[in-house]
């Protein structure tokens, strides 16, 4: 049995891509004090659009783009709900998972069977989506750690009463950042039905909207964490399909909760070092899922 | 220009919802002077800086700055005209560093190697020592304010707003505070002090703006009135003296002996030791932050400590929980009354039932006597003048005073061997913190033993008999408040935490 370490590699930046941008979307939005646990949903959404898109005009460029929107679109009735009318974040965020989930069942009938256009192969044999995602690391950590826009979305995810009172728009931050998270995820969602499996089925995602939010958690809120989680995700992916593949004597099934067990065994080690390790606080934003409301 | 005033408000008003929290407040602020604003909490002095600041637009009125017409419209524009403010509860983001928190105040921050280099400077000249690229959250509150300070004073401000700077600070602390205020003045900086220490304000400020139910008072000069003239404008009313006659100390009955508990989220105690005996009241002062929820979560039973510490009348009770704890006689009354000492949905009726159930007998065979309750709550009400419509509002729906009455009414008439108390008069309005104060006497007259935990010395001196210091978790030895000033307190509380005065001539 051989497995080689390269075209593992290589497979393993198609598994994580997904991830990674819908991973990238909600850290924004997080760092931005605002819990969206409808990443899923966002995703799905994505998925159906970008590949309606795509298939109609026969682009795979258009249907990211379409893919964009619709996830932007479906996480404005989040920011509607949690920053005007003060919903809970949870509540809403589960109900926005739900609702992209039957949402596109409902419209996504009459693309079930149909083929995705072919993609655009970029350098290396890798396609562009690869390359933007993983060029969208450093560009959010310098965003985020070095510009003054990317400051204020921090001070607005770390303490909103204050950014509030030296007269920062925390609303006007947190709906764009839900918005930016909303994008980021609908493409992630797309890559899945255009570049990955290159149709559509219903419910496809297949729960990478919440290993995403568990990765978000696991990078510790920084961008380069994020990339190593979705690298770690997707390598188990790839590795368990290959040692499917190869025939090994492990149930199918085990192999297939590989990199869901995964995950939850990084989130565990990581709550345990908070507890009881010397690494202090955890890095979450003080203000994350706190509603914030304006007297005037 | 003769006319040297640089701010001037004319009528303003401001209502809220069934609140008239600002009515026709005309007032000025001159150059290089430090301005007392004076009010009870509720008097309507937030509400007036946070207009002067740009976070609330006035109803009606006007202000001029610098002679010319002036109306905000969020704070950077406040800050863009020279109006800075230092907030009472710090606007600091605490995962971050000095230096991006003080780039946050600014509008257009120079780049970061720059702005440090006058982070440093300017800390320098005014005696704040800081280290531009510390985190927030490894500073002390002093630190935390200096940073607060400093961020205000890079925009040069042409007025400077500070809202109760000194409740965060020893006295030492505060006098070193007062040494860089002086030192601004002296440049030309108007400061608009707000505060409600009166001895503070007559020692270090120049004149001083009243505020009483929303209204303007006057404006007096504060050396000219002795601290209770100045009570009598800010209340309305002669003051009420406590009395502390009556008391006798008795028989030892609360032994505390090496309390410590693990350092987790807040402050570590460290082998605490004391004794109370019943009819005496220790007063536990410290700056926030020092041990004090910790020490109240370890007598009150939430924090079981190891056997042996804690021995009320001989009896261990380091392993008990809370109801055991108040079965036997030790009752609490925590600093945060609404989350912590009460439930703000729950009725007053319901709320007695969270401390007073076994003792009041209003619970039997685990089923509510809501009758019982509702007495009981009526008859709190009816001891302590809490101002409610009944037994059956909601906890939330009271103010700050007078849900404070009532929980201090529901341990006190529980008739307890030993009270321990924390902040018992915190945000609460002058005539109700006399009222509690006098309770807690008459308790202690009666034979309890009382521990007040307490960040206001003034009150620390006049209820207690002997005082110990919280600081860093430890409990220093007591000593009898007779005769003790407020010096060697700030000595005790951990003086000046290394700060020093400011060293450019002004």
């Amino acid at each position: 049995m051989m497995i080689d370490p390269l075209s593992v590699f290589i497979l393993l930046l198609g598994a994580a891509t997904p991830i990674l941008f819908a991973a990238l979307g909600e850290l924004v939005a997080e760092r931005a004090g605002v819990l969206n646990l409808g990443v899923e949903g966002m995703m799905i959404t994505g998925a159906l659009a970008g590949f309606a898109a795509a298939h109609a005009s026969g682009s795979p460029a258009l249907g990211f783009l379409a893919a964009a929107i619709a996830g932007a679109a479906l996480s404005m009735t989040f920011a509607a709900l949690t920053q005007f009318l003060l919903s809970n974040q949870v509540a809403t965020g589960l109900a926005l998972t739900l609702f992209g989930l039957g949402l596109t069942a409902m419209f996504g009938k009459p693309y079930e069977g149909m083929k995705a256009p072919a993609m655009m192969p970029g350098p290396l044999g890798l396609n562009w989506m690869i390359w933007l995602g993983i060029a969208l690391v450093p560009l959010l950590w310098w965003f985020l750690a070095r510009t003054r826009p990317g400051l204020i979305l921090r001070a607005v995810g770390e303490n909103h009463d204050a950014a509030h009172g030296l007269g920062y728009p925390v609303r006007r931050v947190r709906i764009l950042a839900i918005g930016f998270g909303g994008a980021l995820a609908g493409m992630g969602g797309a890559y899945i039905s255009i570049a990955t499996v290159l149709q559509w089925t219903e419910g496809m995602t297949a729960g990478a909207g919440w290993i995403a939010l568990a990765i978000v958690v696991f990078a510790q809120w920084n961008p380069w964490g994020v990339l190593a989680g979705a690298w770690l995700f997707g390598g188990v992916t790839v590795l368990q399909l290959r040692l499917q593949a190869a025939g090994v004597a492990v149930p199918v099934q085990l192999l297939s909760m590989a990199p869901y067990l995964a995950t939850i065994i990084v989130l565990v080690l990581i709550s345990a070092r908070q507890k009881f390790g010397r690494s202090g606080g955890a890095a979450a934003p003080a203000s994350l899922g706190r509603p914030f409301h304006a007297l005037k | 220009m003769t006319v040297s005033n640089v701010f001037r408000a004319e009528g303003l008003g401001k209502t809220y919802p069934g609140v008239r929290a600002n009515d026709d407040i005309s007032f000025a602020v001159e150059a290089g002077e430090i301005h007392a604003l004076l009010g009870e909490n509720g008097a309507g002095k937030s509400t007036l800086v946070k207009t002067i600041y740009g976070l609330v637009r006035p109803d009606e009125g006007r202000m001029t700055l610098l002679g010319a017409p002036y109306a905000p419209q969020d704070p950077r524009a406040a800050r863009a005209a020279g109006v800075a403010m230092v907030f009472q509860h710090f606007s600091l983001f605490d995962a971050m560093t000095v230096a991006e928190n003080i780039a946050l105040g600014m509008e257009n921050p120079p780049p970061r190697a720059e702005l440090s280099r006058r982070i440093a400077e300017l800390s320098r000249d005014y005696g704040l020592p800081l280290n531009p690229a510390r985190r927030i959250a490894s500073l002390s509150a002093g630190e935390r304010q200096r940073v607060e300070i400093l961020r205000c004073l890079l925009q040069h401000p042409r007025l400077l707003i500070m809202d109760e700077p000194t409740s965060v600070l020893t006295p030492q602390e505060a006098e070193i505070l007062f040494a860089t205020l002086r030192q601004l003045a002296g440049s030309g900086t108007a400061i608009l002090y707000i505060s409600h220490k009166l001895e503070e304000i007559r020692s270090h400020c120049d004149r001083a703006t009243i505020l009483r139910q929303g209204k303007l008072v006057g404006t007096v000069d504060p050396r000219a009135h002795s601290a209770r003239e100045l009570a009598a404008m800010m209340v309305g009313a002669e003051m009420r003296l406590v009395d502390r006659s009556g008391r006798k100390p008795g028989a030892t009955v609360l032994k505390v002996r090496g309390l410590s508990t693990p350092a987790g989220e807040g402050m570590a105690l460290k082998d605490v030791a004391l004794t109370l005996r019943s009819g005496e009241i220790l007063g536990i002062g410290g700056v926030a932050g020092n041990g004090q929820e910790e020490l109240l979560a370890a007598l009150s039973g939430e924090t079981p400590t190891a056997p042996g510490t804690i021995a009320l009348e001989g009896r261990d009770l380091s392993r008990a929980g809370p109801e055991t704890r108040r079965r036997a006689g030790l009752l609490a009354a925590p600093e945060d009354r609404l989350g912590h000492a009460a439930v703000p949905e729950f009725s007053l009726a319901e709320n007695t039932l969270l401390t007073a159930g076994a003792r009041q007998g209003l619970i039997r065979r685990g089923l509510i006597d809501r009758k019982a309750a509702s007495g009981f709550a009526q008859e709190i009400i009816r001891a302590f003048d809490v101002r409610t419509p009944g037994p059956d509002t909601a906890a939330g729906a009271l103010s700050g005073g007078n849900l404070q009455k009532f929980v201090i009414g529901r341990e006190v008439l529980g008739r307890p061997l030993v009270l321990v108390v924390n902040q018992p008069t915190w945000g609460v309005d002058a005539g109700a913190a006399a009222a509690i104060r006098q309770a807690l006497l008459d308790l202690a007259a009666q034979g309890a033993g009382l521990i007040v935990i307490s960040q206001d010395l003034d009150e620390l001196l006049e209820l207690s008999d002997r005082f110990c210091a919280l600081n860093q978790g430890r409990l220093s030895a007591p000593r009898p408040t007779e005769g003790l000033t407020v010096e060697e307190i700030g000595l005790m509380l951990g003086g000046a935490h290394g700060m020093e005065v400011a060293h450019v001539p002004a």
